[in-house]
């Protein structure tokens, strides 16, 4: 099994990271602030105005070390990426599987499945570990209902109504999940955030996606093709695709520990004057730790029957998903919360 | 896993600086610096072969000496640090800067 590298973030401005050797050395002015062993990293993300030599930026994109810039705030911007990884054989059978409605649809409609069951899964936990609550209940039986429904769906408009419809009942509950009085939420806001724990699951979702398409990238899959997200210029709807998996048991469950923790508080944010909510530096930071803490914890593969590190789900998924699309299983196995 | 790299490195003969930087060079590529000639590296099997490879290539059997501690998968729990120059783990720790 792969590694679990780690992620470098950098979030102080003004600084330089440049190759040494088989090194990362991250500068600042005249200071060098750290100096990281390239074979320890697997992502390196700079937040707000970073520069990266040439030379490191080559280096990222022979050693598949992704390299992603943001704004200071954490909206993305762009990332390097070198020469494409593996078979073009795999690409264009993903190109003709995507034009080819049975196919997109037997590949969505399981992902959906696995979306759907997984955002069951963590209602009904939240129901064992917090006592009765009737609305979750209700929640869960109409996720139970979905679930149902989209075994028989013949068509990706389909599977994507009836995710939608699940989406709408798994939110509906999300404020009872909330514990403490100190956060509300009241729907999911997106593109900007215009309340705080909307803005935390925009941020969490983003840094899976993130992962996604490192992953993607990693087994020669194009991110940007997608079989349950339609093709936009610039949308990377694979990435997307692979994420409506880990959602609820990775990402909203770790903007709740965080919420229901205390671990962020309405001091956090901040909003701007067309009403975006965002992070303040200082609480970015402290969920960036969260949030890598979060990705070693280590679970059982369903599927694979071996442990892996939560942050290595995104590649483990990618895998099977190529080799399904190789030919070499029947069955996309999505990847299900137990 | 985690092997900790320790070297003593001549450095009154003639050559002794040269090599005395050079291995400290290839420890960096691998590990992190803990104390002067103490390194921590974080690596697979493999990647320690070619890291033990490219020391034996550079120090001199007859004036320096290595020496490597294998503290396996769970090595940073066997870790204690005191003091001051507190390192970071690269592969453990949230690397945020």
């Amino acid at each position: 099994m792969k590694k679990l590298l780690n992620t470098l973030y950098v979030t102080r401005q003004e600084s330089y990271l440049h190759k040494e050797r088989e090194t990362i050395v991250i500068k600042n002015g005249p200071d060098k602030l750290a100096q990281f062993p390239a074979l320890a990293i697997g992502n390196i993300f700079c937040f707000g105005q970073i520069s990266v030599s040439p030379f490191l930026m080559g280096y990222c994109a022979e050693q598949g070390i992704g390299l992603a810039f943001y704004t200071e705030y954490g909206r993305f911007l762009a990332r390097v990426q070198g020469k494409p990884t593996g078979n073009v054989l795999l690409r264009r059978t993903q190109y003709r599987w995507a034009d080819d409605p049975d196919k997109a649809t037997d590949v969505a409609r399981l992902m959906v499945a696995a979306k759907i069951a997984n955002c069951r899964s963590v209602l009904l936990r939240d129901l064992r570990n917090h006592g009765e609550n009737s609305s979750l209940k209700q929640a869960a039986k109409k996720l139970a209902v979905s679930l149902r429904q989209v075994q028989s769906a013949h068509s990706v408009e389909t599977t994507r109504g009836i995710e939608g419809e699940a989406a709408n009942s798994y939110f509906s509950v999300f404020n009872e999940r909330l514990r403490g009085s100190h956060f509300r939420f009241d729907g999911r806001i997106r593109r900007p955030p215009t309340d705080p724990v909307n803005a935390l699951l925009s941020f969490a979702y983003s840094l899976v996606t993130q992962e996604c398409v490192s992953a993607l990238l990693g087994v020669g899959l194009d991110p940007y093709v997608g079989f349950l997200h339609s093709d936009r210029p610039g949308r990377l709807s694979l990435a997307l695709d692979l994420v409506e998996e880990f959602r609820a048991s990775w990402a909203d469950r770790f903007v709740l520990t965080l919420i229901n923790r205390r671990q962020v508080c309405p001091e956090d944010f901040e909003t701007e004057a067309g009403g975006a909510v965002r992070l303040t530096e200082k609480a970015r930071k402290e969920l960036l730790v969260a949030y890598q803490e979060r990705k070693q914890t280590e679970i059982m593969h369903p599927y694979l029957h071996e442990k892996v590190p939560i942050g290595l789900l995104p590649h483990c998924q990618a895998m099977l998903l190529a080799r399904h699309v190789r030919g070499d299983t029947r069955y996309y196995p999505p990847y299900l919360v137990k | 896993m985690l092997v900790l790299v320790t070297y003593d490195v001549n450095v009154t003969s003639e050559t002794g600086q040269k090599r005395l930087r050079q291995i400290a060079k290839v420890c960096l590529d691998y590990g992190m610096r803990v104390q002067n000639s103490v390194f921590e590296c974080e690596v697979t099997p493999a990647e320690f072969t070619v890291l033990k490879t490219k020391l034996m290539e550079i120090f001199d059997p007859e004036l320096d000496s290595l020496r490597f501690y294998f503290l396996g998968k769970k090595g940073r729990n066997k870790v204690e640090h005191v003091g001051a120059k507190v390192v970071q783990d690269p592969i453990g720790d949230a690397l945020i800067l």
